[in-house]
């Protein structure tokens, strides 16, 4: 035992953070935009934060926002639980707790340059995604070609509509959407985000391939890339837990012998050859 | 540093000392078996013990502690015990556990609640009088302990070898005299009695072998066959010395202005561990949790901890299992005899 306690912080001990911007997304994910009250707040794609509320607990939520953006980082949040149903009840100039940024498995930003990215975004999947996906486009000459899947459940379940539509615009990425369970105002791609795969105009076989979801989507994204030979190495998987210590102690999140909280949550498909509890 | 020699009359008395001027948690008789509890006296002290009911990891990761206060809507505050205790009777297998959890809580992550009761705890560990019924530190190597400990106390019979390891030891034993050669003759032999004998479950491997033998096991039929039976009650882990996960809750005072965080043990064989919202478990067969446990102990914590099978071979959760499967040796041994030694 060598450190003394005192030179240590409490690695428990959430920070105070302040809601500056609060809106409800649709009936059941709510967008947050929060700055630390002790200021600078450095992060990068891929990270999360427990979102903590006195009296309730925790919650481990991915940040959405690139770091490229300023004023403050962004957060998607459904409501499902104690924790979130309180923090749906959040307006601007509320408090709350803030531990983070955690996670040391990160989207691979530095690896993917020159290289085609291709995201395979499955419902709120998008909302991590999109952290890597703005620093992607805010870094764009870095990158090959971009093309982004989105598979989602139903028309009302659609996140982020206002930047999927400008994503859209762009000449330089590739958006592709599809509705699982469409209605008569959804004009776009029917089918599970699966069904995408095939309309990416890159060559997957060469490209990165980031792909984040509900749990049961992975085993079959992974079936459809194995079809286009997608090295295991350059497939990407954004893998969530029961991350509630955060930082390595408690135990819930342990994927195998891995922490999630610690070694993810983004990994990469050829290390959970080691992980059979993964997928 | 110093080794000394003392009568059990002069150890009588230095326990006396100690109890007069600080927190004792001594080792004594609960009923028919044995457990740490506050000392009042030297005489209810029983070094003699063969295992008590529950290690010693309750004095540094509490069943419950709080971790911070905090205000509903406003800041929080760390909270800390600043009491300091001595630990008085611990064997080598729960010491060398202790060693363990020093160094899996202080890495990656410091966590100062749990190093802070570490610091404030004086230890004074002694080797094994009584083998317990399903000891099996032998087959683990823990049956001796070189460190850890402030004071190593060895029973030679007609009195105590006790050797100083820090200078909080060396304080303690101050006014002791130094053991002679004899006595240290009869500590070397306590010890080589104990590296054999403290095997009632004979492991049929080096320890080390261990990591790779899982390796192989994981779709072994073991462990859907032991888990049939598993109650998932979480004893095992609960009495287990290298246990440690824990649940963070939050408790809100009456006045609703108010509150604090609190960290519970929690145990991987319960089902729920790896419930997240829309009731989604990661781990919600028995058998998966089973494996997981042990799987831990061999496998996955020794990578943490340059190799060391975090399994100390205490046999509690052999005496605490109701069916019957949580011995680790029985497990072992049955993969071994399958698979062989690759």
């Amino acid at each position: 035992m060598c450190q003394s306690v005192s030179e240590n912080k409490d690695i428990y001990l959430p920070q105070l953070a302040t809601v500056v911007k609060a809106s409800d997304m649709n009936v059941t994910e709510k967008y947050l935009q929060l700055s630390m009250d002790g200021g600078q707040f450095d992060y990068v794609p891929g990270q999360f934060v427990e979102v903590s509320i006195a009296g309730i607990g925790e919650a481990p939520i991915t940040i959405t926002s690139s770091p490229t953006q300023s004023g403050g980082f962004e957060l998607v949040v459904r409501k499902i639980g104690n924790v979130t149903n309180a923090v749906h009840a959040l307006t601007p100039g509320d408090k709350l707790g803030i531990r983070g940024p955690l996670g040391d498995g990160k989207y691979p930003a530095e690896e993917a340059k020159g290289k085609n990215v291709v995201f395979i975004c499955g419902g709120i999947g998008l909302a991590p995604q999109r952290s890597f996906i703005n620093y992607v486009l805010d870094n764009r000459s870095d990158y090959g070609d971009v093309a982004i899947l989105q598979g989602t459940k139903c028309y009302d379940q659609r996140l982020f509509t206002d930047e999927v539509a400008e994503w859209e615009k762009r000449d330089d990425v590739q958006m592709l959407e599809t509705l699982d369970e469409p209605d008569e105002r959804w004009k776009g791609n029917v089918g599970v985000v699966t069904t995408l795969v095939s309309k990416v105009k890159t060559d997957l076989k060469s490209a990165l391939v980031l792909v984040c979801g509900p749990p049961i989507m992975y085993k079959f994204v992974l079936m459809a890339l194995e079809e286009y030979d997608v090295p295991h190495g350059n497939i990407f998987l954004n893998l969530e837990r029961k991350m509630k210590c955060g930082v390595g102690k408690c135990g819930h999140c342990q994927i195998n012998d891995v922490y999630c909280c610690m070694e993810g949550p983004v990994f990469r498909y050829s290390d959970l050859a080691t992980m059979p509890e993964a997928i | 540093m110093s080794v000394k020699k003392l009568t059990k009359e002069e150890f009588a008395k230095l326990v006396e000392a100690l109890i007069a001027k600080d927190n004792v948690i001594g080792v004594q008789a609960k009923g028919d078996r044995y457990d740490f509890a506050p000392l009042e006296s030297a005489q209810d002290l029983r070094l003699d013990y063969d295992v008590t009911l529950q290690p010693p990891k309750k004095f540094f990761l509490p069943p419950k502690e709080t971790l911070m206060t905090f205000e509903i809507g406003g800041a929080y505050a760390s909270q800390y015990d600043d009491e300091t205790f001595v630990l008085l009777g611990v064997h080598p297998y729960d010491m060398i556990a202790i060693n363990q959890m020093d160094a899996l809580f202080q890495q990656d992550n410091y966590d100062t609640h749990y190093m802070k009761r570490r610091n404030n705890a004086t230890i004074i560990a002694c080797d094994v009088v009584t083998p317990s019924a399903n000891v099996f530190a032998s087959s683990m190597k823990t049956a001796v302990v070189k460190s850890g400990f402030d004071i190593l106390l060895t029973d030679i019979g007609d009195g105590y070898v006790a050797e100083a390891a820090t200078d909080k030891g060396e304080a303690l034993l101050a006014q002791a005299g130094a053991a002679d050669q004899a006595a240290l003759t009869a500590r070397e032999a306590v010890w080589a009695k104990n590296k054999k004998a403290l095997n009632k479950h004979e492991l049929e491997c080096d320890t080390a072998y261990l990591p790779k033998l899982l390796d192989r096991a994981y779709d072994h039929p073991v462990w859907e066959e032991l888990a049939k039976t598993c109650f998932s009650c979480g004893s095992c882990n609960q009495v287990c010395p290298t246990c440690y996960c824990f649940n963070v809750q939050d408790d809100v005072n009456w006045d609703l202005k108010t509150g604090q965080r609190d960290r519970a043990w929690d145990g991987c064989l319960l089902d729920g561990f790896t419930k997240v919202a829309g009731e989604h478990e990661f781990r919600n067969q028995r058998a998966d949790r089973f494996r997981h446990r042990l799987y831990r102990k061999a496998k996955y914590v020794p990578a943490k901890i340059g190799g060391q099978i975090a399994c100390v071979g205490c046999g509690r959760c052999i005496n605490a299992c109701l069916p019957n499967i949580a011995n680790p040796v029985a497990v072992y041994n049955r993969l071994i005899d399958d698979l062989g030694i690759a």
